[in-house]
């Protein structure tokens, strides 16, 4: 489980260029939970991610994780509980190390690491059936740099490193966005299937109205840096792209001018 | 050509710039951290080892210490940077700077001579060898050593972190390393290597020198650059054997160079010479990538 109360974050305090990112942000998740959010640009949804990855400190209000207060803790010790998958599909792997030991250095994501061999014989079974399931041919590719993978493939790799050890929630950071239309359709699947065998908590931002109601089991809206809306179960059944923007215009008294959520 | 003792002198500096090299590898390569240091580190581990063997300790434990404070000047530099947040380049000049007066000050002088003093050395000068081959032979296994063990460092869990520390420090960090602890122990490893090249050159050499660092930087990066242009430094067994070639290949052209009496080179040419390989193997890369590109046109 995850808990934001009352985030608070502004970029640039007292320069011309000040940005309340975070107004107020408060979200709940609970164990199991897979939530979609959507809002429009500067809305807020990559700092509220980074906020509780840790990549970015707040001003004000309380980040808990799995009972644990870690607003003041720095990424690397969060790391254990939050798993992360980037936008850029080259961020979340390093191309210049093999496939195994980019899974290697997940493998032991949160924990101390030794001076032991990080590729380790007993990983090998795990590797070649995890990445197996991804059906794209990496399972004999272990020795393989990552850089000779295509943006694709290593968004899904990342993906599966992001849960090779459990997590308390994983972090989704349009992490289909920087794909071709095919390719991100299969890493959307890939990322639903992997969430509903493992029984994920999981938190996706999307750019896209569309996804955001076709995956996943309640969405949340952010807008100026706090929600404006949340809907789940029943309510969020055959509910469409118009009814979500109807919902905004009504909690807000606004018309949405950005065209890229409308589109797709 | 070269005599038999200016041959095997080539190898012997090449090896002692191999563990350098070995060093700079870490830094530049594997954390992406250009770092000076090493300008004041090589002397720091001649000084402290040199004053050491002088006061009677044994010159292995003496070599040790000089590790050690290499390790201490890389990790302050690391501090300046990963605490302070100055740039890492402005961080280890700062160093560097600073330890031409640590140098001075350890040895009290400018310059210790060790000619007379036991060093690592004495003890292979009874098995037969011929004089000029005892450092060769001993500098062959301390290399062979510090390389099988920065080897398997590499591959282990904690050199792995490392790697990804260098390679994409925000993926690093979202793995739960601790990407300033890595710096620090990164650059800190570095100049341990490079503490003991001074350490093994002050007793090769027979004195300490308070300028005897001048441009060691610039030869450790022309050997990595020089050594990568030979073996393509595809896994890190692969870089590290690339920076012993590519320093004794260093050593070895500079010899000739200065031997070759049409040039009319003479040795205080070397920094001249030195500027000019490291240039030459930096832009000959790219040129013969530019020329072959050019060749598949016309082809085309």
């Amino acid at each position: 489980m995850i808990s934001a109360t009352d985030l608070r974050l502004t970029f640039g305090k007292g320069t011309p260029l000040e940005n309340p990112a975070l107004r107020g942000m408060s979200l709940t998740v609970n164990q199991g939970e897979f939530v979609t959010v959507i809002g429009s640009n500067g809305a807020g949804k990559s700092t509220f991610l980074n906020a509780l990855a840790g990549e970015v400190m707040v001003d004000s209000g309380k980040i808990i994780v799995d009972n644990q207060d870690v607003t003041k803790l720095p990424t690397h010790k969060r790391a254990g509980r939050v798993a992360r998958v980037f936008q850029d599909p080259l961020a979340g792997t390093c191309e210049g190390l093999t496939i195994e030991e980019n899974l290697a250095l997940a493998i032991k994501r949160g924990q101390r690491r030794g001076l032991t061999a990080a590729v380790k014989k007993e990983y090998m079974e795990r590797f070649r059936s995890s990445l197996s399931s991804l059906k794209l041919g990496l399972e004999n590719r272990l020795g393989d740099k990552m850089g000779l993978l295509s943006g694709g493939q290593r968004q899904a790799v990342s993906l599966l490193m992001a849960s090779l050890t459990p997590s308390a929630i994983l972090l989704l950071d349009e992490h289909t966005a920087a794909l071709d239309p095919k390719t991100a359709a299969f890493v959307l699947e890939l990322t639903t299937q992997i969430i509903e065998e493992q029984k994920l908590t999981a938190l996706m931002v999307t750019h896209s109205m569309k996804q955001a109601l076709e995956v996943g089991d309640r969405t949340v809206m952010l807008h100026q840096g706090e929600v404006v809306f949340d809907i789940e179960g029943e309510k969020r059944e055959g509910l469409e792209v118009k009814d979500l923007l109807g919902l905004f215009e009504k909690q807000r008294g606004l018309e949405i001018d950005d065209d890229s959520l409308l589109l797709d | 050509m070269l005599s038999d003792i200016a041959l095997y002198g080539a190898i012997e500096t090449g090896l002692i710039y191999g563990l350098v090299a070995f060093g700079i590898y870490i830094s530049f390569r594997v954390l992406d951290f250009p770092d000076l240091t090493v300008d004041g580190s090589f002397p720091l581990g001649a000084a402290v080892a040199a004053m050491l063997i002088l006061a009677g300790w044994n010159p292995w434990i003496a070599t040790g210490a000089a590790i050690l404070a290499g390790m201490a000047a890389g990790a302050v530099t690391a501090l300046l940077n990963v605490k302070l947040n100055i740039l890492n380049l402005l961080a280890s000049i700062l160093t560097m700077i600073a330890l031409y007066s640590v140098n001075l000050r350890i040895m009290g002088r400018p310059n210790v001579a060790l000619l007379t003093e036991e060093t690592v050395l004495t003890p292979w000068y009874d098995l037969g060898l011929a004089y000029h081959q005892v450092p060769v032979v001993l500098f062959v296994i301390v290399v062979l050593v510090s390389l099988i063990l920065l080897w398997r460092f590499m591959k282990s869990e904690t050199g792995l972190a490392m790697r990804a520390t260098g390679a994409n420090a925000r993926m690093a960090r979202a793995q739960g390393i601790a990407t300033g602890g890595m710096i620090v122990l990164g650059v800190a490893l570095s100049n341990g290597l490079v503490g003991l090249a001074g350490a093994l050159f002050a007793q090769s050499q027979g004195a300490a020198d308070v300028t005897m660092g001048v441009g060691v930087i610039v030869i450790g990066l022309a050997s990595l650059i020089g050594g990568e242009a030979v073996i393509t430094p595809s896994t890190v067994v692969r870089a590290l054997i690339a920076c012993v070639a590519g320093a004794i290949i260093y050593r070895l052209a500079i010899a000739f160079a200065l031997n070759a009496e049409f040039l009319g080179l003479q040795s205080q040419d070397l920094n001249l010479i030195t500027a000019v390989l490291v240039t030459l193997a930096i832009v000959l890369p790219g040129v013969r990538t530019s020329v072959a590109a050019k060749l598949t046109r016309k082809k085309a």
